[in-house]
C-alpha cells in the first residue's frame, strides 16, 4: 500500500507524522520515499546509511548551427517559449524548457540534439532494516516532478511505501499523489491550516484517493478543521495536541515516536484504518 | 522602486505571519502574496476583491475518438505518460499532460487538439493597509510560476499607478518554479527560518536559491526560544558568512490567537511577538532604504 502524506499549508508537521509512521511499522515491510525534493526533511530525523546515488537529467534542446537554417519551425512548436529564433540564432531559454522532445521531433532538418542537463539527484539507503530513499532538486532549477517520478519508480511494492509530500496543491504534489492508494493529510485547526486543508482535499478528490485526516497542535486554534471534517465526512485519524516538549524533540532532529515510544501503538492503529479504508 | 520578498524554503515558519505584520507597519506599498497554491494572506488582510481576471496557465491535449486510429504515437511520443488506453480507446490524463503539444503535432491523423482551460484566477483588491495583488490556482494545477509572474507585474504596475514606491511578496514554500518566480527582479530576500534542523537544512536551500539569482538575503529566525541552541548556531554561521541576521522572534501564542481573529499580530496585541516583528520592520527598512 502506498501512502502519500500532504497537507496543502506547510509546516504543518508532514514529516512528523511520515516519519513516526514510518518508524511503528515492522521495519523490514516499510520504506519511506521523501519525495519533497524542494526541502527534503525526512533524513534529518532518520540518519540514513546512504548506499547510492543517481544523478536525475531532463533532456534539452542543443541546436547544430551548421545544419540549422533558422525556419523557426522549433520555436513554433515549443509551448513553453524554451527556443526562439532572433535574426541569425536560435536562443535557448533552458529554465523554461520541460524537456518534452517536441522541438527536436519538429525540426525539418535534424538540426537539434538532446542532451542531458542534470536538475537534482536521487539518494537511497537505508535506516536500520527500513528501505529508504529522498531526492534533492538542484538550487535554481525549477522542475521537481522528473525527481519525484524518479524516486516513486524506486517503490517496493510488497511494502508500506510512505510518501512524504511537499506543500501546496501544484504539480510537485499532484506527480507525488499519482498512483497512490491513500492520502493522509496532515493539518492544524487554524484558519491558515483550514483553508488549506480544503485546497489539499479538492487535489485528493480530483485524483480519487481515499482520504484520513491528523489534526496537529489539535488544542490550538479554533474549531473550525474539526467541524469541515465532519461535514465533509473526513475521518480524522488522529490528534496530536500542542506540546512544548514535542517541539523541542522536533528541533533537534528526534522523532516523535522515539520521544514519546507511546505514540507507536496509536501509528500502528492509525495505519490499520487506512488498510481497512482502502479495503485491505 | 523596491521589492522585498519573503521565503524560507521551508513551510510554515512564519513568512504569512510578518508579512500580515510589514503590510501592517510599511506605507505606500503594494502586497503581493505570491503562494498561488495556497493563499493565505487573503485571511488576514480581509480584502475587498476590485479586479478578478482568470488565468490561463497552459494547454491540454484531448483525443477525438472518431477521428483516433488507434496507431499509438501520440503513447510514443509523450514523456509525461499521459496518453490512457481504457476500454481499447486512448484518451489523454488531463493531470499527468504537460501541455507541450508533441501529440497534437505527431498524430498522423489529426485527431487530436488543444484546449487552454482557466486554471486560476488572480486579483486586485482594496485592504485597510492598501492594495493586495492575489490569485489562486485551482488545486492540482500546472504553472505556478507564470502566475506568480504575473501577480508581480501587476503590483509593479499598481505601485507605479499609486506613487508606492515599496512591493512586499509573501512568497510560497519550496525552491521550485513558484519561488524561482518569485525571486526574478526582487531587490532584497528577508528569509523566515525556525531553530529546527528542518529548518536550518532548508534556508540553505533558499539561501543558495537566491544566491543563484542574485538577490541579496536577509535572515530572521522565528520561534528562536524553541531550541535556543540551535538559534545561537543559527547566528554564528550567519555572523561567519557576513549574512545580516536582523531579528529572533519569540515563540508566542498570540500569534495563533490573532491568525484566529483573522488580524496580524500587531494589529492584534502588544504581546512579545509583536514587538520582535516591529523591530524586524525597523532594521529591515534600514537594508531597503540603504
Amino acid at each position: 500500500m502506498k501512502i502519500a502524506i500532504a497537507s496543502g499549508k506547510g509546516g504543518t508537521g508532514k514529516t512528523t507524522v511520515a516519519v513516526s509512521l514510518a518508524l511503528s511499522l515492522p521495519q523490514n515491510q516499510v520504506q519511506l520515499l521523501d519525495c519533497d525534493v524542494e526541502a527534503p526533511n525526512a533524513h534529518l530525523f532518520l540518519n540514513p546509511t546512504i548506499q547510492g546515488r543517481e544523478d536525475v537529467a531532463i533532456l534539452r534542446p542543443s541546436v547544430d548551427e551548421t545544419r540549422c537554417d533558422l525556419c523557426g519551425r522549433c520555436a513554433e512548436v515549443c509551448q513553453f517559449n524554451a527556443i526562439a529564433v532572433v535574426g541569425e540564432k536560435v536562443l535557448l531559454f533552458p529554465e523554461l524548457c520541460h524537456g518534452c522532445g517536441g522541438c527536436k521531433l519538429a525540426c525539418p532538418l535534424q538540426a537539434i540534439e538532446e542532451v542531458p542537463h542534470v536538475i537534482g539527484v536521487v539518494d537511497w539507503g537505508s535506516v536500520g532494516e527500513m528501505a529508504f530513499a529522498y531526492g534533492l532538486l538542484n538550487p535554481g532549477d525549477p522542475m521537481p516532478p522528473p525527481i519525484i517520478r524518479r524516486l516513486k519508480a524506486m517503490a517496493q511494492g510488497e511494502k508500506t511505501v510512505i510518501l512524504d509530500v511537499s506543500p501546496g496543491t501544484s504539480c510537485p504534489v499532484v506527480e507525488s499523489l499519482r498512483g497512490s492508494d491513500y492520502c493522509l493529510l496532515v493539518t492544524e485547526p487554524t484558519p491558515f491550516g483550514l483553508h488549506d486543508l480544503k485546497l489539499a482535499v479538492e487535489v485528493a478528490r480530483e485524483l480519487k484517493l481515499p482520504m484520513g485526516v491528523v489534526i496537529n497542535r489539535a488544542d490550538i486554534g479554533d474549531s473550525g478543521v474539526e467541524r469541515y471534517c465532519q461535514e465533509e465526512g473526513l475521518p480524522i485519524l488522529m490528534r496530536i495536541p500542542f506540546d512544548r516538549r514535542i517541539a523541542e524533540a522536533y528541533s533537534r532532529g528526534t522523532p516523535l515516536v522515539e520521544a514519546f515510544p507511546d505514540y507507536k501503538l496509536r501509528f500502528r492503529g492509525m495505519c490499520k484504518e487506512m488498510e481497512k479504508q482502502v479495503g485491505r | 522602486m523596491r521589492e522585498l520578498i519573503l521565503l524560507s524554503g521551508k513551510g510554515g515558519t512564519g513568512k504569512t505571519t510578518v508579512a500580515a505584520s510589514f503590510a501592517h507597519l510599511a506605507e505606500r506599498k503594494v502586497m503581493v502574496d505570491a503562494d498561488v497554491d495556497a493563499a493565505n494572506l487573503e485571511l488576514v488582510l480581509s480584502p475587498q476583491v476590485k479586479e478578478k481576471h482568470e488565468f490561463r496557465g497552459g494547454k491540454v491535449a484531448i483525443i477525438e475518438p472518431a477521428l483516433c486510429t488507434a496507431c499509438e504515437r501520440c503513447a510514443e511520443v509523450c514523456r509525461f505518460q499521459a496518453v490512457q488506453q481504457r476500454e481499447g480507446e486512448y484518451l489523454i490524463d488531463p493531470i499527468a499532460c504537460e501541455g507541450c503539444a508533441v501529440c497534437y503535432y505527431e498524430c498522423p491523423s489529426e485527431a487530436i487538439h488543444l484546449e487552454e482551460p482557466v486554471s486560476g484566477h488572480w486579483f486586485i483588491s482594496d485592504t485597510s493597509y492598501g492594495p493586495l495583488v492575489h490569485a489562486q490556482l485551482r488545486p492540482a494545477q500546472e504553472n505556478s510560476g507564470k502566475l506568480v509572474t504575473i501577480v508581480k507585474q501587476e503590483a509593479r504596475q499598481l505601485a507605479l499607478a499609486q506613487g508606492c514606491d515599496l512591493i512586499i511578496v509573501d512568497g510560497p514554500p519550496g525552491i521550485g518554479c513558484p519561488v524561482i518566480a518569485t525571486t526574478a527582479g526582487a531587490d532584497l530576500a528577508l528569509l523566515v527560518t525556525e531553530p529546527t534542523v528542518a529548518g536550518v537544512h532548508d534556508l540553505e536551500r533558499i539561501l543558495s536559491t537566491v544566491a543563484h539569482f542574485g538577490v541579496p538575503p536577509l535572515v530572521c529566525i522565528n520561534k528562536y526560544d524553541i531550541n535556543p541552541q540551535v538559534s545561537q548556531a543559527i547566528a554564528e554561521d550567519c555572523a561567519a558568512r557576513d549574512l545580516p541576521l536582523i531579528g529572533s522572534i519569540p515563540f508566542d501564542q498570540a500569534v495563533t490567537e490573532a491568525m484566529v481573529q483573522g488580524r496580524s499580530v500587531v494589529s492584534y496585541s502588544r504581546s512579545p511577538a509583536s514587538q520582535a516583528i516591529e523591530r524586524l520592520w525597523k532594521e529591515t527598512k534600514r537594508f531597503l532604504d540603504s
